[in-house]
């Protein structure tokens, strides 16, 4: 048994609350996010998973009304994700995000990859093929689209489309990657494959998944985080939570009994 | 183990199906302990016979108990103490199927020493004594599974010494027959696997003890300090 040492932070939530006008979601969240590292948020419907993860790229910056209080640090520049004075966009190139139905633009497979470079305003034809066929290796579906990057990306498999979005997340080189329920619109072997290209992404992307699948926060995280009634209950090695959670509460949740 | 029950009954009902057979896998190894050493302490060989046959018994539970915890872990996918339970559980039935080989070994090294007629040997009242020693253990180490109770396996662990140390009394006792009569040479090394069997039985015994803190607490307690002698 190796012990392994702590890894670097990417990211860290300090006394983070999070507001939908009057109803606080996110009580006082503190936790940390190792870099090149999966992380997954699991926890009954309604505990704040979602909210939680939409935090790191400021998705609730869209709708009047609502309020972050508190901090998320991302490293190694040490920024408050959260400040008024940082960009949105500017994060959001940094931190990319994947759904839970995939959502490719009606564009073609090729511009729906291109987009986010042609947003930053790279027009180099050279410079944007080579990044998009990095990006669609990197979410392992170049093989299978390579013949037709002209075609419209919608006509593709769900499986297809997600592995699509994740390479149109990758294009523009983020350093966390948040994933919400990726595979819930997708059948097994489409998951499997999912999953598979997530462990292959953590090599150069730090990853931030919810899922509410417990067996693949199993198989794919390296820490887990259990979320309740928007509080982080417990945070640990997966191994530690799906073998010997400390809290109660975490123990009910993952061996599926009432609470 | 926590108190509250699994949002699917089945589930319950599957875990107390596989924690009952392991405890009726326990009594029937437990009674085949106690008829092989009745055999040698009552010279009784006819029972012999009888224990060879519940031995086929013990096996049978092997095999029914690792094909229900195969089924759990495919349908279920246990977490956290539901995971515990059923790895500790598929170790627990391994050393209960050979302490059920060790008290087949028993009856049948017994009937060899009344075979021979050599009475003057048998060491009746101390061999009784530690066999009941290690029955203890094994009885008080299911008890605790039964009610996952750490403090009681911690002290089956700690029984575990004692037994050994009366194993090597009995057979200095043993070494010194066979070194004043050469006669006795062949039963009394019957008599020395007899006591070699009821000492492996308290090393399960004290195994069972083991996997019980797994399955309660999580920790491994196998060789380290806490549980060497």
């Amino acid at each position: 048994m190796q012990k392994e040492n702590t890894p670097q932070l990417k990211a860290q939530a300090r006394e983070f609350n999070f507001f939908y006008g009057p109803v606080q979601a996110l009580k006082n969240i503190n936790m940390p996010i190792y870099d090149k590292k999966v992380t997954a948020l699991i926890g009954p419907s309604g505990c704040g998973k979602s909210t939680y993860l939409r935090s790191f790229n400021r998705m609730h910056d869209l709708y009047p009304g609502n309020r972050y209080e508190g901090e998320i640090r991302f490293y190694p520049d040490n920024t408050n994700l959260l400040s008024p004075e940082v960009d949105p966009i500017e994060v959001r190139m940094r931190v990319g995000m994947v759904f839970q139905k995939p959502n490719p633009f009606p564009k073609t497979i090729y511009e729906n990859v291109a987009y986010g470079l042609r947003v930053r305003g790279e027009k180099n034809r050279r410079v944007l093929d080579d990044k998009v066929e990095q990006a669609l290796k990197g979410a392992a579906i170049w093989d299978e689209v390579k013949d037709r990057l002209q075609d419209l990306a919608p006509n593709l498999s769900g499986g297809q489309q997600q592995r699509l979005c994740i390479a149109r997340a990758l294009a523009t080189d983020p350093e966390l990657l948040l994933f919400d329920e990726p595979t819930s619109a997708l059948d097994p072997i489409a998951t499997g494959a999912i999953e598979e290209l997530v462990h292959e992404l953590k090599q150069r992307v730090t990853i931030l998944i919810v899922t509410h699948n417990m067996q693949q926060a199993a198989r794919v995280s390296d820490y887990t985080a259990y979320m309740y009634l928007g509080e982080m209950i417990e945070f640990g090695k997966t191994d530690d939570i799906f073998i010997k959670p400390q809290d109660k509460r975490t123990e009910d949740y993952i061996t599926g009994r009432m609470g | 183990m926590t108190e509250s029950t699994h949002q699917s009954k089945q589930f319950d009902e599957e875990l107390s199906g596989l924690r009952t057979h392991v405890l009726e896998m326990g009594g029937l190894v437990e009674s085949q302990i106690r008829s092989a050493i009745d055999v040698y302490v009552t010279s009784e060989t006819a029972i012999v016979k009888d224990i060879v046959e519940n031995d086929h018994r013990v096996n049978a539970y092997e095999k029914i108990i690792d094909d229900e915890t195969v089924h759990v872990v495919a349908r279920r996918q246990p977490t956290a103490s539901d995971l515990r339970l059923v790895m500790g559980i598929t170790k627990i039935v391994t050393d209960l199927e050979r302490i059920g080989d060790e008290a087949k070994k028993i009856a049948k090294g017994a009937r060899r020493v009344y075979e021979h007629g050599q009475l003057t040997l048998p060491r009746v009242t101390e061999i009784r004594h530690v066999a009941d020693e290690a029955v203890l253990m094994l009885r008080r180490g299911l008890d605790a599974f039964a009610r996952l109770d750490v403090q009681l396996a911690s002290e089956v662990i700690h029984a575990d010494a004692k037994v050994d140390t009366e194993f090597k009394a009995l057979v200095r006792q043993l070494i010194t027959y066979m070194m004043e009569d050469p006669r006795t040479i062949s039963t009394a090394i019957d008599i020395v696997w007899i006591c070699r069997s009821i000492e492996r039985i308290g090393d399960h015994a004290k195994n069972i003890a083991e996997h019980v803190i797994y399955i309660a607490e999580g920790r491994d307690v196998r060789h380290t300090k806490e549980t060497s002698a």
